[in-house]
């Protein structure tokens, strides 16, 4: 028999289709159609400015949309041979590091009400806010933040940021037991994950997975610690991964990487502390970065510079790059080919969710059909990010 | 621990010493790029991925990229991930307009196979050998490749009152804006 599953059901993440081929109750084949929210974000890029596509790279997984904003900056300044002053990139590590506790949040919350523990939503979303709500304050948006820019930030930190940031850091560990009262020795949580959605080591590796879903395989590898971005490589903190590659060992992982982002996070808030509370907030390199608005006011160069980077962007080499970033769902890449205008010639995102959902058939091979539910859940995936 | 890119390339030369490897040249190439012939690229990657030494078990992504009107005009990058070495290197296929069709690496990297279904549906570019050939992103009854850059970035109406309904032709003022060669779909 053919099972159709959605693009519209409530546990697809979405509007995801699964074709599955069943036998009885027993799953013979799966097949994921995607594509029913694929708006052309590369083609669109094509036609506009670098920092112009800063807001579409919100779009794709809106749940983290600051790590979107860093893998674009980051293959961007890369393209352009720039790295941004210290205080900015511990600035962007306390934001990514914010975003990835509230999208595993998000992921704990919905991944519980798809296999039926509803409670565990409410207690991830609370925090989920607050994380929403410092985006709020330093960029204006809960969702679409659009903060960091190619070789800086859009603005510096709003004074009170960083006491609010600790605030939040230091109440977190406690809300993780919190939810990990709810969830790990749960036997019906345990019945529903353990063994279920199995990846070997080296499957995850063929199928190219990233992320939780790759050391939860067992594989330890995380960009932050193997090609150090940011300034990853002066924190101190683990990498924690799985044994086993099933759905529970995927849902340890990101919980002890929740436990991780707090650390990292607290050293980020120390060390801006540290540069300064308040301090430039974009590396000076007025033919590709805009110059401060109190410099434009008071200098003409400064003021040509600013006219022509607003006018018609800025002109990188002509050349490639590449450059990723460890997203909360895995590696998130962008690749630019520049032909010397301010446009991207070709923009490609890798991104880890459309890789991720790849799996899906191979976790689900013998398996029934509600544990369909606990491998999309498992593999965290946004279909923005799919499509996009 | 550290392998460098010279090191991959070095192996790869020894390997394959009548290939012509051609290392992409540019102003700001920043990661190490070597052009491949589309009848090694199998081979090659095989290789790439077996050799004790190297050990590119995951190929990261792999795309398509639109070079008109330069001849050849389409590529496709292959960037290959050694998770033993934390290195990365770059492949490329060049594939000439009339005769889009490049071997597919599903056999050796199975995650490839999204990946280029996506390339095909982006680029019209066909892997040979590849298991299920189809559109991924775009609908089946899609027309035409969206990515190459002779397909225009479309355009779709905002229905007003004085556009809709049985207004096909949109008022003039619209019409300038709109890209030339515009197809409207869904009427």
């Amino acid at each position: 028999m053919t099972l159709n599953m959605g693009p519209q059901h409530p546990s697809t993440h979405g509007v995801l289709r699964v074709a599955l081929e069943l036998d009885g109750e027993t799953i013979v084949g799966c097949k994921p159609i995607v594509g029913y929210l694929h708006t052309g974000m590369e083609k669109q890029a094509e036609y506009k400015t670098y920092t112009q596509s800063i807001p579409q790279t919100d779009r794709m997984d809106y749940i983290s949309p600051m790590s979107n904003n860093l893998a674009f900056c980051l293959a961007a300044e890369k393209l352009l041979g720039i790295e941004p002053p210290a205080r900015v990139q511990a600035i962007r590590v306390l934001l990514t590091e914010l975003t990835r506790i509230s999208s595993h949040a998000v992921w704990m919350g919905t991944h519980a009400i798809d296999i039926g523990a509803l409670t565990v939503f409410w207690y991830c979303f609370r925090e989920r806010e607050k994380v929403l709500s410092i985006y709020d304050q330093v960029a204006g948006a809960r969702m679409t933040a659009s903060y960091f820019r190619v070789g800086g930030l859009a603005m510096d930190i709003p004074a009170g940021l960083l006491d609010r940031c600790e605030k939040f850091v230091d109440e977190m560990p406690a809300h993780i037991d919190e939810y990990e009262s709810l969830l790990t020795h749960n036997p019906i949580w345990l019945a529903r994950t353990r063994d279920v959605a199995v990846v070997s080591a080296k499957d995850a590796v063929a199928w190219g997975l990233t992320g939780p879903s790759l050391r939860g395989s067992g594989v330890k590898y995380d960009l932050r610690k193997n090609e150090p971005y940011s300034g990853y490589d002066t924190y101190d903190f683990e990498v924690p991964v799985g044994s086993r590659g099933d759905a529970y060992d995927r849902y340890q992982v990101r919980v002890a990487e929740m436990r991780q982002a707090t650390r990292i996070a607290k050293q980020a808030i120390a060390r801006i502390r540290e540069l300064g509370e308040t301090g430039p907030h974009r590396v000076r390199e007025f033919k590709y970065v805009l110059p401060e608005k109190e410099e434009v006011k008071r200098s003409m160069e400064a003021l040509i510079h600013h006219f022509k980077i607003v006018a018609h962007g800025f002109f990188p080499p002509v050349g490639e790059a590449y450059a990723a970033v460890e997203a909360p769902k895995g590696e998130l890449g962008f690749y630019f080919v520049s032909d010397g205008s301010p446009r991207p010639w070709r923009m490609k995102i890798r991104s880890p969710s459309f890789i991720n959902l790849q799996a899906l058939p191979l976790m689900t091979r013998g398996r029934l059909v509600a544990d369909v539910i606990a491998a999309i859940g498992s593999i965290d995936i946004v279909l923005g990010e799919v499509d996009r | 621990m550290a392998l460098s890119a010279d090191r991959v390339e070095e192996r790869l030369r020894e390997r394959f010493p009548d290939l012509g490897i051609e290392r992409q040249a540019g102003e700001a190439v920043r990661d190490r790029t070597l052009v491949l012939p589309a009848s090694a690229l199998v081979e090659a990657c095989t290789f790439l991925r077996d050799d004790p030494e190297l050990r590119f078990e995951m190929l990261s992504w792999m795309g398509g990229v639109d070079h008109l009107p330069r001849v050849p005009r389409f590529e496709t990058v292959y960037s290959l991930l050694s998770l033993a070495n934390s290195a990365r290197i770059t492949l490329k296929v060049r594939i000439p307009e009339d005769n889009p069709r490049v071997p597919s690496v599903v056999d050796v990297w199975p995650t490839a196979n999204w990946h280029e279904r996506e390339t095909y549906d982006f680029y019209g570019i066909e892997f040979t050998g590849h298991p299920d050939l189809t559109r991924i992103l775009l609908p089946e009854d899609w027309e035409g490749w969206p990515l190459r850059k002779d397909s225009p970035l479309g355009y779709e109406e905002v229905a007003f009152t004085h556009n809709t309904p049985g207004r096909t032709v949109p008022s003039p003022g619209l019409r300038k804006l709109a890209p030339r060669k515009v197809k409207y779909r869904a009427q």
